[in-house]
Parts: structure tokens; sequence; C-alpha cells
């Protein structure tokens, strides 16, 4: 099984969405049941993934290849590393969810819902695993069909404009990476990632190269000024498709710079990291100032995620400035440790925010803060699960928040006080946006005749949230074993990043 | 499968085009005899005829080298193989297709049948051209049933009126082919495509320049490429929907094949100077396609500038000028061809007597009246505008791949521009279908099983096709190479 382990994990989900389709409306309540065991069942399987998982080696693990296209050498080829691992399991994690939040909430249109998000499933486990770049486009691409019905079927009232924002705006991000993909074909006539990764490749080219994909991946991430899509897309999409929005496909956009701007094009990072990390510490501190004054819990937790996404790109590419500031690596990987636990833990706690969200939009159908107030009263046990990820959010230690950006800030320390001075500014608009929210939202006497007719979570909602604040709590207290898997990965992209491939 | 050295019989090769010339007399008698008592049965001969054809074609055309037969008139090779045997299936599809629209608008004639098998000969005869005057037999061939077809439906004025126009500037264009051709025949002094390619070395030779200028206006037309495409909308909309899916996707088969034999196999040493004429066509070509498209609300002429804008990258494809472009072509010309039958065999069911379903609007909640119809025609716009795992993707990849093989970087930023501009009306076609709620007045669709399965193996073709597209790039490039 182990051969095939990593497609069983991407064709699974899908054939397992595709006989919901099948099922049809008719048989909602076994197309439910079927697409929560292929969801239990994939993440049972990503424990032999885990467990079998070698700590000792950057290669691919796992790993396929099969016939694509021969003629275009292009495989279908699957592997893991250190990287890509630990955001497989992520995903598989975080469907469950999904699928239970919407058992009763999903009403209309319910089997394609189901069948929605499995395949959009096996479509990101499969980006994840790729490892030959038209593999990898090829799923990237196809990913955004399933978002571009989920947000625009069981979105809100601007549900049509947020959805062709959001595809538009990822289809012309990740156009131009396909222009680069293709050349680099063009010279080193395959597409494995490998391949693109030791081809020499002269500084402009590279700087072509990384423009291409930093539009890509910035839009995905998001960065700013690219970001405007996902407040929208997050505000309008039902709650499922906002968990895995910001859970799962922001991470494509971190995984993309590490595993492809990184290693492909350093020398054009080298010169250009200043670029990404003012673009980052905009993000974290400019983002972090929007977010407070938002009136909509929805758009307050999107800009908290393109803010702590910040984080992500400016763990992935303080690298450079290390090197600038220290003459050596001292400090680099852990920065890039610190990106990649950053993403993890932002998969989890935007996931379980949105989900907290879900849980009262269901009940009031108002994502306003101001419909709110002293929810505490009628709901402690929800209260106690949203101040716990509110915290989180704000990164307090013992929380999966915490690692992330202690990792990263601690990195930046190496590069230069103003880096780090600036990044640790997001402890404190973390906390004003989290903890005013918290305070608006749960705290204070009841609000309204409303919410004084709320009730406490029931027992499904109870599971996803209580499921995801362990999770939350392990990464945080004991994030050692995730350090662990990624180390090798890390420390051969540290040296691939460092490493120059100007032909001389 | 004939090997050319022992082809004692030149007809052998010829047997497509000699089948469906004797066929065409048959259904035309047919249809004079028994037509009128059993309005359906012309309908079904035709059906025959082209299946017949199809198998006729595998057994006797396959060849797999390049045949020239009847003094240097005709050419038999692999592309014309795989030209024909498209033909055969696709001219099948569309008249499977448009069956019940015809029946339901009193057009089910046997006229109607004879022409379309008229202009499938023309198809042939262009396919397998070697000499500049086969090359003109088939483009009027084509062309004049092709003008009947659109003005068949003799109660409209619109269809009249686009047919007219269709006639008078496709009059122009062959015009301008015939003198074209024969400022070449005058440099030359031969009328065969190898003379030609064998003459003509020099590229910047003023006359031969003149002579291709001329030339690449009529291809131009034909294919439909901006400045010269003003008919292509008024044609797509104005002809009754059988008629736009029949011009819509055949024909293409044939004008591919003409500019591939006239420009790339023809005058090869000029390539310099065509590619030049046609990179401003293909950057207009892009532009005005895609940018029309998106405020047209009569979804007839929205596909027919979403045409425009396929042939904008079918014309990339020449304009990187090599084998590889060339195979591009080819592979993008085939998988458009397999798309807008779909497309448009969707609408040609969606409508109904008295209904046409020809405005955006009609598509409203499409979902919920015709889940199959919509699936099918969800999966065409993704296709079409280039997502994967739909087949569309591949052919888009196939012209970038081409043309960052000859460094035209200017080309591929534009080309994928345009396609992140077209996405959009093709997504709206989708939020249409899926997203908003259907007015209740609109008519239910055909919900004839036989159609309704030819469809279905049309839209599985554009997954299956785009998730394993080996063979059928493998096919092009054995074909072009």
């Amino acid at each position: 099984m182990h051969d095939h382990l990593l497609s069983i994990l991407i064709w699974l989900p899908i054939g397992a969405g595709i006989l919901v389709l099948m099922l049809g409306e008719g048989n909602v309540r076994a197309g439910r049941w079927l697409a929560l065991l292929a969801s239990v069942a994939t993440l049972a399987l990503c424990v032999p993934l885990w467990q079998d998982f070698s700590t000792h080696t950057a290669a691919y693990q796992f790993v396929e290849k099969a016939a694509w296209i021969p003629r275009f050498h292009a495989y279908y080829a699957l592997g893991v590393d250190g990287i890509s691992m630990p955001l497989i399991v992520l995903t598989a994690f975080m469907t469950i969810p999904v699928i239970i939040d919407g058992w009763r909430v999903i009403t209309k249109r319910a089997a394609q819902y189901y069948a929605a998000f499995m395949i959009m499933e096996g479509l990101m486990i499969g980006v994840f695993a790729a490892t030959d770049a038209l593999l990898f486009y090829f799923f990237w691409e196809a990913m955004l069909i399933p978002m571009f019905l989920i947000i625009g079927i069981w979105g809100g009232p601007r549900r049509v404009y947020a959805t062709i924002k959001f595809f538009l705006y990822t289809f012309l991000g990740s156009v131009f990476m396909l222009a680069a993909l293709i050349y680099m074909y063009v010279k080193a006539g395959s597409y494995s990632i490998a391949a693109f990764q030791a081809l020499p490749l002269t500084l402009t080219e590279q700087r072509w190269i990384f423009f291409a994909f930093l539009l890509a991946f910035a839009v995905k991430v998001p960065m700013w000024p690219v970001h405007t899509w996902l407040p929208d897309a997050h505000v309008e999409a039902p709650t499922g498709g906002s968990v895995i929005l910001a859970a799962i496909m922001l991470k494509m956009g971190g995984y993309g710079f590490l595993r492809f701007s990184l290693p492909i094009a350093p020398d054009a990072c080298r010169e250009l990291n200043m670029l990404i990390i003012t673009l980052s510490l905009i993000a974290v501190i400019y983002i972090g100032f929007v977010a407070i004054v938002q009136p909509d819990m929805k758009k307050l937790i999107a800009y908290s995620s393109i803010a702590h996404m910040g984080f992500v790109t400016l763990g992935a590419f303080v690298v450079y400035a290390i090197v600038r500031a220290s003459g050596g690596l001292q400090g680099a990987a852990m920065g890039m440790d610190g990106a990649m636990v950053q993403m993890v833990s932002h998969g989890l706690i935007s996931g379980a925010m949105f989900l907290c969200v879900g849980v009262l939009y269901d009940r009031m159908h108002s994502r306003q803060i101001a419909d709110y107030g002293g929810v505490v009263n009628t709901m402690p046990i929800f209260a106690a699960f949203m101040v716990l990820f509110a915290l989180a959010n704000t990164g307090l230690p013992g929380t999966s928040g915490f690692v992330g950006e202690f990792l990263v800030i601690l990195a930046s320390f190496k590069a230069g006080f103003w880096f780090a001075t600036l990044a640790a500014v997001t402890l404190i608009l973390g906390a004003c946006y989290s903890l005013w929210l918290v305070k608006r939202v749960v705290f204070g006497p009841v609000g309204n005749d409303h919410v004084a007719k709320l009730t406490d979570l029931d027992g499904r909602e109870f599971l996803i949230l209580g499921a995801l604040a362990v999770a939350v709590l392990l990464v945080g207290i004991w994030p050692a074993p995730l350090l662990k898997v990624m180390e090798p990965t890390i420390h051969h992209l540290v040296a691939q990043a460092v490493a120059t491939k100007v032909p001389v | 499968m004939l090997d050319p050295s022992n082809t004692l019989n030149p007809f052998a090769v010829a047997v497509p085009e000699i089948f469906l010339a004797a066929a065409i007399c048959v259904v035309l008698l047919f249809e004079a005899f028994f037509g009128a008592k059993r309005r359906g049965a012309t309908a079904t001969l035709t059906l025959f005829v082209l299946v017949i054809g199809a198998a006729l074609t595998v057994v006797y055309a396959n060849v797999t080298q390049r045949v020239v037969l009847f003094d240097g008139m005709y050419v038999a090779d692999p592309l014309a193989y795989v030209l024909k045997l498209a033909g055969f299936l696709i001219v099948a599809w569309v008249l499977l297709y448009s069956r019940s629209y015809l029946e339901n608008r009193d057009m089910l004639k046997g006229e109607y049948y004879v022409l379309a098998l008229t202009a499938l000969l023309g198809i042939f005869v262009l396919v397998s051209a070697d000499s500049l005057l086969t090359i003109y037999l088939g483009v009027e061939l084509l062309a004049l049933s092709v003008y009947a077809m659109v003005a068949f439906d003799r109660e409209s004025g619109i269809a009249a009126e686009s047919a007219m126009k269709y006639f008078v500037l496709g009059a122009i264009a062959s015009g301008m082919l015939l003198y074209g051709m024969s400022i070449i025949y005058g440099l030359t002094g031969t009328l065969s495509l190898d003379g030609i390619a064998a003459a003509l070395h020099s590229p910047s030779d003023l006359g031969v320049i003149l002579g291709l200028a001329f030339i690449v206006v009529a291809v131009a037309f034909k294919f439909g490429a901006v400045p010269f495409h003003m008919w292509l909308p008024d044609v797509y909309e104005g002809a009754p929907t059988s008629v736009t899916l029949f011009v819509g996707t055949a024909p293409k088969i044939a004008y591919f094949a003409l500019a591939l034999r006239l420009l790339a196999y023809g005058v090869p040493g000029a390539a310099i100077d065509w590619t030049r004429m046609l990179m401003p066509l293909a950057v207009l070509t892009l532009v005005v396609g895609n940018v029309v498209a998106i405020v047209q609300s009569n979804i007839k002429r929205m596909l027919a500038y979403s045409t425009i804008s396929h042939v904008g990258f079918i014309v990339l494809g020449f304009v990187a000028g090599t084998q590889s472009g060339y195979t591009a072509a080819l592979y993008y010309m085939l998988i458009y061809v397999l798309m807008a039958l779909g497309a448009f065999g969707v609408i040609v069911l969606a409508s109904r007597k008295g209904f046409e379903a020809d405005k955006l609007d009609d598509y409203k909640g499409m979902y919920r009246r015709d889940p199959l119809l919509a699936l099918a025609m969800a999966m065409l716009m993704f296709s079409m505008a280039g997502v994967p795992p739909f087949v569309g993707f591949w052919a888009k990849l196939r012209i970038i791949q081409a043309l960052w093989e000859t460094n035209h970087l200017g080309l591929v930023i534009l080309s994928l521009a345009v396609s992140v501009v077209g996405a959009f009306y093709y997504l709206r076609v989708v939020k249409l279908m899926y997203f908003d709620e259907a007015p209740e007045t609109l008519p239910a669709t055909v919900r004839s099983t036989g159609v309704r399965f030819a469809l279905g193996i049309n839209a599985a073709a554009v997954l299956v096709l785009g998730i394993l597209p080996a063979p059928l790039l493998d096919l092009c490039s054995r074909i072009i190479g």
C-alpha cells in the first residue's frame, strides 16, 4: 500500500465525491455519510504517512512515478518531503470539520456540496504531493472550479461578485506561473520540479521567473496589495468554504514560495528579498490595523489571516537578510521552520475561528459584530472555545499560534533589530483585534433578545471545535515532532536558497 | 493500411471522396423519390453514409506516407487521413444534434443533408489539395454549400441577410485568394504546391510578398481573423442554430488544412514573411475576440467572438512557424472543434419550437431544468477558458510552448492575459446556469436519449482527453512531424 499511498490519498476523496454526486440529491443521507467516511478514511491513511515518514532525509518519500505525457517528459510523479507532508495531513484533518459542519446547515443542493468538498480535498492533496510541475499546475488550477462553485452556489448575497473576483484574480496569477513553467520546460526538457531546481538560469531569467511565481503565489497567500479578493471571498463563502480557503488554499501560496521560488530562482530571491520582506511587514502591520476596524466578523478574521500569512512570507525570505547581516546561516532555518509552523497553526486557528463564526451565523444569520454581545451568558461552552481560539490567534504561549510567530521573530532578530521589532508589532495588533472581537461578541451583558435566545453548542459542533482545540494546544505545547519532520527538508531548502544558479 | 509503393490503383486512397460523391447522388435521388413520404428517412440515410464513409476511410485512406496522385493535384497523407476521419465524425455528430431542431422548424428536408454532404466533400477536396486549382475548387465547393445552408430557413429574414453578407464577403475573399494565387503562379509557372515550394526560396522578393499578402487575407477571412472577421458574428447569430453548429465546426478543419498546405508547405521559403503578416492579425484577433465577447447578450454571438479568440490561438501556432507550432495549431483546432461541437450542440438541444435559446438569460437556472445539459455546458465553458482538468488547457499550453520555443515573449504574455479576460465570459455562462434561479416560463429541453448520449460522449471526451492528453498530442505530432 505504501507504494500507492499518495495516489490513494488523492483519488479516494475524489472518487467518493463523484459517488456522492451520482447518488444525487435524493440520497443526501447516504451521500453525507459516505463523504464523512471517506474523509475520515483519508485522515486515517495519513497515520501511516506520518509514521513511516523518515526524518533523516530531505529526499522525496512515498515516491510514485508513471508516464503521463511521454512526449513532454511529464510524469504522474508524486512524493512528499518535510514541507509537503504536514500540509497534506492538515488538509485531510481540516476537511472532516467541514463535512460535519455542513451536516444540518446545508439543505440546498447538499449532495453537490459534499461532492465539491471531497473533490476539493483530493485536488488539494494533489497540489502538495505532485513532484512534476505540470501535474502540480494541473491540480492547482483544477482546484479553482469546486471553490468557484462553492462560493457561487452556497455563498451570501454578493456571492457572484465574490466568486468571479476570486476566480479571475487567482487565474490571472496562475497563468503567468504557467508561462514560467513552460519556459523552464523548453530549457530543461522535463517538467520535473527537481530538474527545474537544478536548471542553471541567468539572473535576468531568474528575475522574470521570480515575478511570474510572485504573481501566482502572492495572490494565493495573499500578500498586500493583491489581497483584495480574500475579504470578499471569505465574507460571501459558506462556513465550509471559508475554512478550506483560509486553512488550506492560502497555504498553497506559502508552499509555492518554498517549493518553487526559493530553490528555482535563488539569485533573484536574494536580489529582491527586501521587496518580499517589505510587503510581508506591510501585511503584518497595515492589515493588522485594517482588521481592528472591521464591523464584520468574517472580514475581521480574513484580514487577520492576511496579517498572519505575512509571517509565512517573512519567515521564508528573512534568510537573505540574515546572511546579509551576520554573514552566516545561523537562524536561517529557524525562519523557515517558523514559516512552516505558522502555516500549519494558522490553518488550524483560522479554520476554527471561521467555524466559530459559522456556529453563531447558523443561529443568528448575522456576521455583524454589533448584532452580538454577551454570548457567554447563553453559550458558555462556545464562549470558552471562541476565547481559546482568539487567544491562539494572538499568539498566546501554549497555543500553536505562539510557536510560528516566535520562531519567525527570533529569526528576524538575527537579520536586524528593526525587522524583529516591526514583526513583533503583530503581537500587539493581534491582541487588539482578536481580544476586542471577543470582548464585543462574547463578553458583556446580553446584547439583545436574539442573543438571549441562543442555545449552546450541540454535540456535533462540540466535536469539531473540541478536536481543533486539541490540535491547537498539541502543536503549541509540543511542536517538536512537527519540527523534527521538517528538519532535513528545511536544511536542504536553506542550502538551495543561498546557493547560486547563475551559470559561470 | 496501404503501402504506397504498391498503390497501383490511384483511386484507392481517394475512396473517401469518391464514396462521398456517389453517396451525395444517392441521397439526392432518395430524397426525390421517397423524401416527401417519409420525412426523417433522408436524415437516417445520411448518418449511414457518414458511418460507412468513416469505415471506408479507415480501410482505404489510412496511408502512412505521403502519396501524390492525379498529376500532382491530390495528396493523401496522414494529415489528410486524420482530418477526413474527423470530418466524417464531426458532421455525423452535427447532424445527430440537429435533427429535432430541424424537425421543429419544418426544415427537416433532404436538401439540407445534401448540402451538408457537399460541404463535407469540399472539405475533403481542400484537405487533400496539392495544387492551387484543387484548393480553389475545395474552397468554393465548401463555401457555396455553406452559403445555401445559412439561408436554409426561407422564412427568416435575418438568416437571408446573414447569408447574403457571408456570400458577398466570401466572394471578395475568394477573389483575393485567386489574385494571390495568380501572382504566385506568375512567379513560379506552376500550380503544384510542391513545385511552388521548390521554386520559391528567396523570402523577401516583392512579388512573392504581394501574392502572399492576398493569400493571407483570404485565409484570415476564412478563419475569421480580425480585421476580416466581420461576417462571423453575424452569420453565427443569424443562421439557424443547427447551421451555426455546422459552420462553427467542420469547415475549421478545411481552413486549417488550407493554411497549412498553402502557407507552411506551399511557401516555406517565405515563412518569415507570412509569419510577420500573421502576427498582427493574431494579436488583433485575440484582443478583439475576447474583449468584444464580454458585452454580448446573445450566446451565439458570444460564442462567435469566442471562436474568433480561439482562431487567434490557432493563428499563433502558425506565427511560431515551426513544426511544433503547426502541431500546436492542429491540436488546438481539433480541440476547438470538439468544444464548439458540444457548446453549439447544447444550444441546439436547449431550443424548442418557437424558442431559440439564444439569449444568455435563457440559460438561467439551467442546472435545475436539465442537469445533464448544464453539466456538459459547464465542462465545455471551463474547457474553453483553458482550466484543467479539461482539454482546452492542453491546447493553450501547447501553443504557449511553441511560442516559447521561438522566443515570442510578448505573444506569450498577451495570449495568457487575454485568456484571463476570456475566462470572465465563460464563467458568466456557468454563473447563469448554476447560481441563478430559472424563470418559470422557460420550456423543457430536448429529452431524446440518443442525442443526449451523443452529447454525453462529447462532454466526456473533453474531460478524458484533458486527464489523458498524451494520445491525441502524440497523434498530432506524428502527422505533422
